[in-house]
């Protein structure tokens, strides 16, 4: 079996005892994947946040949309992914985005397939339609797991970015776009130069609690295939008996699960106080009370 | 079997009425749909018994935070921060462990290993806690005009707080605590996923969905039943709530009444 | 080394279809020792990993392990996200039903209840299993109160902390937890369940079935997978 990596003395536990062991229980490979998997949420949180935020603008842009079908579309969107347990929508959605990018494929690389993709329940596409190729090493798998889930979690999150955002761009002042259409801006410009810099001052409350609540919904991304912390810390919490580990141990779920809780809570605790610096940077100059109040202060 | 069948026999399966032995194979629609709602028994009585204890205690909770008592404001700060900083996952979990602990020296408590007792208590705290929090902001908020002309007109201590304070900091928080309850009904399907076991395979929708997922190899049927359940739940909750909010501002004019805007958290 | 490697390329054009396909992608849970887990090295490891490995080698194809959850093990088989479960599956006429299984590579072999008591009540006590198992359903079965839990490690700290009278579970699983606690203790009658355990494959695709299927047939016939059995499931498990 593997040894620790880092410490020589680790060659044989079942000698060790206290500190030496605990350090040498604490660096074994799937230890490392543990830490490691840290980095995958913190790496997952930096992309999917910029991505909400961005399929948010879209709905928020669409359901403001004075064509009826996209308007319909965006308030569609907002509400139903809203209305629908996260989980739930987990459980299911990571197989049928899959499956859609790979139908798509399909139709476009091998037009003269004729096998009915649907046999069963089987869900057959052509060799090169499959994503990744099956010839691809297994990194890229992954990668196409975490891209899965990414996807996942930004369209959940972007429906309720858009309804963060769509509520902030009704909150720019009216007298603003007037004053703008009144100097001779086309709606596009409008839009650009004069809404969108101001709707984020009243957008960042709404956005700064979505932030919280997305980083309190990664436990579920082991459901959307990724082995993330909570996978590992389940993995390795639980009871182990000495034929198939050499460093056996009883239920220790708790101590890994109190490890999960106090990540949990310092990184609330750091986002709050940048959270509470970034609202103090926008609210510099903008014509509101948080502006107003600043402003005497200095 | 026709579907009337179906539902006489399975419609209160959650709670144990019914056929004992739910289908094994040649899974109907009708099935899915009655077993999954006879769930949905579970994350009603969750989400409403939850909620309306937590009110209670919400309430306790934001008048402890603006307390002038430090110990009363730190014992609220820390509450409502360990309970909004971590993955209800996580509280659960604990809360679990610490029951079947407890159950081992206190049989009497035994109860709480249970699902009924103990997540109703986790969801109780948990949504006690948020709603802590947007009673707090609320209480914030409270025109500095409104308390002032309590006291001009003697209102004082519980009496002040009772017919000014108190209606005044509900009628700011509804649009949000509306909000933060349609998010306990959704968190309800956590129960029995992560947290406790299903007894006698009696569970809520989530637990028979995923029954069918896992019978049928078929995710595709089951979890969009449940998601129509819950779209159908959350516009109920909204009417309620709206309801209340339409007594809660009776004293306004017409088009001075704020109206609710559903714009809530995600997982908490 | 160089040339072995051309000479691999080579054998690999020859074999066509099979390497056209590029790797065979072996989907298995991670969590069920001795079939299957994650050693201290977070590498898959067991029974299972040998197996597969054998097999592959014997099918001539290249095998990459990955880790799903048990829940949704056969939605991703069929949307073709691996290619083969290799998981301690029991070949049961529900799952035939959704995919083709090899044939058997252990015999059916029991399951078995564990209890901290000699006198535990099986058929009207609260018996612990694994959701979505066919250990769940026998209990039901049984008539017993059935306490489902999404884990097999959860089942039998459940008996430990006295939440559940008893838990079920394939008897291979059960042995070395039961060697290795004070406290727990065979209880009752095995009880057969299941036609032994299978690799799954999809229905579409009959032809690395088949290849499998004989390479399990081949490990029969020579003994290898008789001594893989005592290696990793003990001498009281049954054999070929």
């Amino acid at each position: 079996m593997m040894r620790s990596v880092i410490f020589a003395y680790c060659a044989d536990p079942d000698t060790l005892a206290g500190i030496k062991w605990l350090s040498c229980y604490l660096t074994t490979g799937k230890h490392l994947s543990f830490y490691g998997s840290f980095g995958t949420v913190l790496l997952l949180l930096a992309i999917t946040a910029p991505t909400a935020l961005l399929f948010g603008f879209g709905g928020a842009t669409a359901a403001r949309s004075p064509i009826a079908p996209l308007r319909w579309f965006g308030r569609g969107y907002i509400a139903i992914v809203r209305g629908v347990p996260d989980i739930a929508f987990f459980l299911f959605f990571v197989i049928a985005l899959d499956q859609a990018f790979e139908w798509m494929r399909h139709k476009a690389l091998c037009p003269d397939w004729d096998q009915p993709i649907r046999q069963g329940n089987d869900f057959v596409v052509c060799a090169q339609a499959k994503l990744p190729l099956s010839t691809s090493a297994q990194w890229l798998h992954e990668a196409y797991g975490l891209t899965l889930a990414v996807l996942t979690f930004a369209i959940v999150f972007g429906a309720f970015a858009a309804n963060v955002l769509f509520g902030a761009m009704r909150a720019v002042p009216h007298a603003q776009l007037e004053t703008a259409a009144a100097y001779g801006m086309s709606p596009r410009q409008t839009f650009w130069r004069v809404m969108v810099p101001q709707m984020w001052v009243y957008a960042l409350p709404g956005l700064s609690n979505l932030w919280m609540v997305l980083i309190k919904a990664t436990p579920l991304l082991f459901l959307l295939g990724v082995e993330d912390i909570v996978y590992w810390a389940r993995e390795l919490g639980g009871s182990k008996t000495a034929r198939f580990t050499d460093y056996p141990h009883g239920d220790w779920r708790m101590w890994y699960f109190f490890a999960l809780l106090v990540f949990y809570l310092a990184f609330t605790k750091v986002s709050e106080v940048f959270l509470d610096r970034i609202m103090a940077r926008l609210t510099k100059g903008q014509a509101t009370s948080g502006g107003e109040a600043q402003r005497k202060a200095a | 079997m026709s579907c009337w069948q179906t539902i006489a026999d399975y419609s209160l399966r959650s709670i144990g009425y019914g056929e004992r032995l739910l289908p094994r194979g040649d899974f109907t629609l009708c099935q899915q749909f009655t077993l999954i709602g006879s769930g949905m028994i579970w994350n009603i009585y969750f989400g409403v018994l939850a909620l309306m204890a937590g009110f209670f205690l919400a309430t306790a909770l934001a008048l402890g935070k603006s307390s002038n008592t430090w110990v009363l404001r730190k014992c609220s700060d820390w509450f409502i921060f360990l309970f909004r900083g971590s993955p209800l996952f996580i509280q659960f979990f604990f809360a679990y462990f610490l029951f079947v602990a407890l159950k081992g020296s206190v049989p009497a408590l035994g109860a709480f290993t249970a699902p009924w007792l103990g997540a109703l208590t986790v969801l109780f705290l948990n949504t006690a806690a948020y709603s802590g929090e947007i009673f707090y902001g609320a209480l914030l908020s409270i025109p500095k005009g409104d308390t002032e002309a309590a006291d001009a007109y003697g209102f004082s201590g519980l009496n002040k707080f009772r017919k000014i304070t108190w209606p005044t900091m509900l009628r700011l928080a509804w649009p949000a605590y509306t909000n933060e309850a349609i998010f306990l009904f959704h968190a309800t399907t956590l129960v029995y996923f992560s947290g406790f076991p299903a007894l006698k395979q009696r569970g809520d929708a989530l637990y028979y969905a995923n029954y069918f997922a896992d019978k049928t190899f078929n995710p595709f049927v089951p979890y969009p039943i449940l998601a129509g359940y819950f779209i159908l739940l959350t516009l109920v909750v909204i009417w309620v709530f709206s309801l209340v909010n339409n007594r809660l501002n009776r004293h306004l004019p017409q088009n001075a009444r704020p109206k609710l805007r559903f714009r809530p958290r995600l997982l908490r | 080394m160089k040339n072995l490697v051309i000479g691999t390329a080579a054998l690999a054009m020859l074999a066509g279809a099979a390497m056209a396909e590029g790797t065979v992608r072996l989907g298995t849970e991670g969590a069920y020792p001795p079939y299957n887990f994650l050693n201290d090295a977070g590498e898959v490891d067991g029974f299972e990993r040998e197996l597969g490995d054998e097999l592959c080698k014997r099918a001539e194809v290249t095998c990459e392990w990955v880790t799903n959850d048990w829940d949704s093990i056969i939605p991703n088989l069929v949307s073709s996200n691996y290619d083969a479960i290799i998981a301690g599956m029991s070949i049961t006429a529900e799952r035939a039903e959704v995919v083709d299984f090899s044939q058997n590579y252990t015999p059916p072999s029991p399951s078995a209840y564990a209890a901290m008591s000699a006198d535990t009540d099986l058929s009207g006590g609260v018996i612990a299993a694994q959701t979505g198992t066919i250990q769940a359903n026998h209990v039901v079965d049984t008539g017993a109160t059935l306490l489902e839990f999404p884990s097999p490690d959860e089942t039998i700290a459940a008996v430990k902390n006295g939440e559940a009278d008893a838990v079920i579970a394939d008897k291979d699983y059960l042995i070395p937890e039961v060697e290795a606690s004070a406290e727990l203790m065979f209880v009752g009658d095995d009880v057969p369940l299941g036609g032994g355990i299978g690799m799954a494959f999809r229905k579409s695709d009959p032809e690395l079935r088949a290849k499998f299927d004989a390479a399990v047939g081949s490990m029969k016939a020579d003994g290898t997978l008789n001594a893989l059995i005592i290696k990793w499931l003990g001498e009281d498990s049954p054999r070929f």
